[in-house]
């Protein structure tokens, strides 16, 4: 049963700039809204418990408990202690990823070249935002990437392409535990996950 | 507003054009040729000589060993039974905040799939290790390996012994904590993922079974700090609360060379091999 979420009922409603960075804490039983305002732009985010952050979200327990490679409507997000964190509970996209990882300077300068090691990345961001709640970049775990497409094929090819959220697309995440949310809204520019061209995203809370 | 962000884009076009283009071909390259180019699987036979070998531990079920790895040295683990799974988790010695990086891995090398010939990333764009022989070639860096949680769903009221907590466990004993402990790669599990990306477990399939005597060799980029787990795989569909042991050499490998296959696995894997080299000898970050 889903009621229609309104905007102007949110308790917050917020822009994140392109290459820009977000963090909040979601209280259990809170509703997060992340929307893809001009469409196929990569969101990373990383989740902590609110009252322990050394238990964070685990991309392996969540793909086991799942048993699948995607997140998409009705994954239950779980913690590195097996606990559920957050449940995917609305879905206009159909599949979002958790095995790519963040994108970094560093890996960026592997992937391609060492020119683009000056460009800004999501753990660049990850970092500045995690240092207000006093965590470091070994807090950085892997991530769940909303609306980046990674499709996994049988034969084990992996690759990063076009995203399939066309302007206004979003997704919904009930708390199940009071959780801190930590947002990158990717700068990436070498692979298709933004279009090669970051733009916004809003995200709105509901009680 | 509508006006200027047109205008901005029009000017990106080209840029984006760029990028879109070498991204294909570094794709292309990556998927095509390289993939194409791997060696095959190691033959049963390939044995170590007894003069290379340093230590030989015998890992029993359910439980870890740690190891201090330096660079140029290597690990052979294997799976002497054929019946069980190893976990490793690893981070660097000289600091324990660069780690192994599995997402990293993957999306480096565009497979899921390791084997001989590709390597294993660090989160710092470096190389941790080398896997340099592999008889397997199925190997799961998706899923982990057993939790608590898993267990009981598996098990049931048996108690067993898990890789989640015996991470844990290696970890502090080597200084670190709860927080250094994140995502591992399981060795001798034949996860891959089907058409509507559910896991499976390829065990029917033909070079993906797990047989008595598979072995894969790690050789050490950087000096690690790593840890095995024997405590099985969660999607193993024959799981044992106490697996069999499994057998852990260590061993002095050939050095690495301009014609390793695994400096040879394309233009990121040679270029994570130069920046692993200034790091090491020059301490030149990134």
């Amino acid at each position: 049963m889903s009621k229609s979420l309104q905007a102007t009922d949110a308790l917050m409603d917020t822009v994140i700039a392109a290459q820009g960075r977000w963090s909040c804490v979601l209280q259990r039983g809170q509703t997060l809204r992340v929307i893809d305002l001009e469409g196929q732009q990569a969101v990373d985010a990383l989740f902590y418990a609110a009252q322990d952050t050394a238990e964070r979200y685990s991309a392996q327990d969540t793909v086991l408990a799942q048993q699948s490679a995607y997140i998409e409507l009705g994954t239950r997000l779980m913690s590195n202690e097996g606990r559920l964190m957050l449940r995917v509970i609305a879905d206009s996209t159909g599949r979002h990823d958790t095995a790519a990882g963040c994108c970094s300077c560093e890996s960026n300068a592997v992937r391609f070249g060492e020119p683009t090691k000056y460009q800004h990345a999501c753990r660049e961001n990850f970092v500045l935002e995690l240092g207000k709640h006093g965590m470091g970049k070994r807090d950085i775990v892997p991530n769940v990437n909303f609306f980046m497409n990674v499709p996994i094929d049988e034969s084990g090819d992996f690759v990063v392409v076009e995203g399939i959220s066309p302007p206004g697309s979003y997704v919904d995440l009930k708390a199940e535990m009071d959780v801190l949310c930590v947002f990158s809204n990717c700068p990436q520019i070498n692979n298709p996950c933004n279009d090669f061209n970051p733009t916004p995203v809003r995200v709105l809370i509901w009680a | 507003m509508t006006s200027s962000s047109t205008s901005v884009q029009s000017q990106a076009q080209p840029q984006r054009q760029v990028h879109r283009q070498r991204y294909e071909a570094l794709r292309a390259a990556g998927q095509g040729i390289t993939a194409l180019a791997l060696p095959p699987a190691t033959l049963r036979s390939h044995t170590l000589s007894a003069s290379d070998i340093t230590h030989h531990e015998k890992i029993p079920g359910g439980w870890y060993h740690t190891i201090r790895l330096a660079r140029g040295n290597a690990l052979r683990l294997v799976n002497t039974s054929g019946s069980t799974s190893v976990a490793l988790m690893a981070w660097c010695a000289a600091d324990t905040s660069e780690r192994l990086s599995l997402v990293d891995t993957m999306k480096v090398q565009w497979s899921i799939s390791l084997r001989k010939g590709r390597v294993l990333y660090t989160d710092m764009g470096r190389i941790a290790f080398s896997i340099i022989e592999d008889t397997c070639g199925a190997h799961d860096a998706l899923a982990g390996s057993t939790t608590s949680a898993s267990n009981a769903v598996t098990f049931g009221a048996v108690v067993a012994r898990n890789s989640r907590d015996n991470f844990l466990v290696a970890a502090a004993k080597l200084g670190l904590s709860r927080r250094d402990v994140a995502g591992c790669v399981t060795f001798f599990s034949p996860v891959g993922v089907n058409a509507l990306g559910k896991l499976v477990w390829k065990g029917d399939q033909t070079g993906s079974q797990r047989i008595p005597g598979d072995f894969v060799d790690l050789r050490a980029e950087m000096d690690m700090l790593v840890v095995l787990s024997n405590a099985g795989h969660p999607l193993d569909p024959t799981p044992s609360a106490v697996p069999a042991d499994v057998d852990v050499l260590h061993f002095v490998p050939p050095a690495l060379s301009a014609r390793d296959p695994c400096y040879l696995a394309g233009s990121e894997a040679a270029r994570a091999f130069g920046f692993t080299k200034r790091h090491v000898e020059q301490g030149v970050r990134v």
